[in-house]
């Protein structure tokens, strides 16, 4: 039994919700995020958010997972403000649905001025109305300065508290600073460009296994709705504890997601 | 309070048991990209070697200097070391690889 806390299932199809379901899945977070093309509109957003909370949860219904959201409009459509904060406006007439966890993925993606201007927009909005957050970090050679940028701009916003806040997509070079600074962290299983299974079980040998969680980010791009299942095995095989591959793919999440109040794993199959 | 980290379960003949030929085939594919890149044909315009082949060079240097901790310090030699944001983002995708990077021998005699 797993938990996928960060899956793009808009992009994937309904087997692969099967697939998950059989290899054990039982709950997955699905954050906003950009959708390989910039919407023209911010009634393109309503429409996407509208899928998140209702389209989305009912096809994982169907195989027995329980579908949740974070709404946001993430930092590669947030370099136009004035265009960024028209969605915003939309966003707090969803977070009354039951399946909405908060704000995120939000972050910085080439950590321009305007990205960070929105990304503390989004803090606000978490602030104004008591959400938990979900942290993007940018790509590549882009992420320590920008993991950085945004522990900075929590820290000097200040209203939000670390333990709410998690910060995805840490690889060797930032996992130390995130935790030392008393966040969440997660290690996306991504292939190319994030952390493969094998790293990821590097990191919790060298790290500790404390507020850490692997996602997949499966998406439309070349990554993989299983490998979650995947890391735990190979955490298996190297023979770690089953209490250990539990926390980090299901203990961990539960606790950190259930600080919404609407985070659940019960759901029974439909279909 | 927090907990230690779980220790890796598997002794060092294991891992290499286990991962050798894995990584065998990486090196191979790695020797292999180089080689293509001598093979292809010179570019029309300039001849400066691409930032990510120093960066990547850089990498491998630091594979073989024996100390600990080999992935974060490849991908802290090929992070951005700036701390200001920037005035607008150039391109929503990244490279892999910052286009200052310099290796240790070009920046012997640099000032600051």
């Amino acid at each position: 039994m797993y938990i996928d806390p960060h899956v793009h299932m808009v992009s994937r199809t309904t087997d692969d919700y099967q697939r998950m379901a059989l290899a054990g899945c039982v709950a997955i977070t699905e954050p906003a995020f950009w959708a390989g093309y910039d919407r023209s509109s911010p009634q393109g957003f309503h429409d996407y958010f509208s899928v998140l909370t209702e389209t989305e949860p009912k096809r994982a219904a169907q195989y027995g997972i329980a579908h949740h959201t974070w709404l946001c409009i993430n930092p590669k459509e947030a370099e136009d403000p004035v265009f960024a904060r028209e969605v915003l406006e939309i966003i707090p007439e969803f977070l009354k649905c039951e399946s909405v966890l908060g704000i995120g993925e939000i972050g910085l993606n080439k950590n321009s001025r305007n990205e960070l201007e929105i990304f503390e927009a989004h803090l606000q909005l978490a602030a104004d109305h008591d959400q938990m957050v979900l942290v993007h970090t940018p790509h590549l050679e882009d992420k320590r300065k920008g993991t950085r940028l945004i522990m900075d701009a929590i820290k000097n916003h200040g209203v939000l508290d670390p333990n709410r806040v998690l910060i995805d997509h840490v690889e060797e070079h930032t996992v130390r600073e995130v935790l030392d600074r008393g966040y969440w962290a997660g290690l996306t299983l991504y292939p190319d460009t994030k952390c493969t299974p094998q790293r990821a079980a590097d990191i919790f040998e060298m790290h500790g296994t404390d507020r850490l969680w692997i996602n997949s980010a499966g998406d439309w791009g070349p990554s993989d709705p299983l490998a979650v299942p995947k890391c735990r095995d190979e955490m298996r095989r190297r023979g770690h504890l089953e209490a250990t591959i539990r926390k980090v793919s299901f203990d961990n999440p539960l606790e950190f997601l259930s600080q919404t109040g609407k985070f659940r794993t019960d759901v029974q199959p439909t279909r | 309070m927090p907990s230690s980290p779980p220790p890796l379960p598997l002794s060092r003949s294991a891992v290499v048991d286990r991962y050798f030929l894995e990584h065998r085939a990486k090196v191979l594919d790695l020797a292999a990209f180089l080689d293509r890149v001598d093979r292809a044909n010179p570019d029309a315009v300039g001849s400066k070697e691409d930032f990510r082949l120093t960066s990547l060079r850089g990498a491998i240097a630091l594979l073989l200097d024996g100390e600990p901790e080999r992935a974060k310090r490849i991908l802290d030699l090929m992070s951005d070391p700036s701390t200001e944001p920037i005035a607008a983002a150039p391109m929503k995708g990244a490279t892999g690889a910052w286009d200052g990077f310099k290796p240790a021998s070009a920046r012997d005699g640099e000032n600051g």
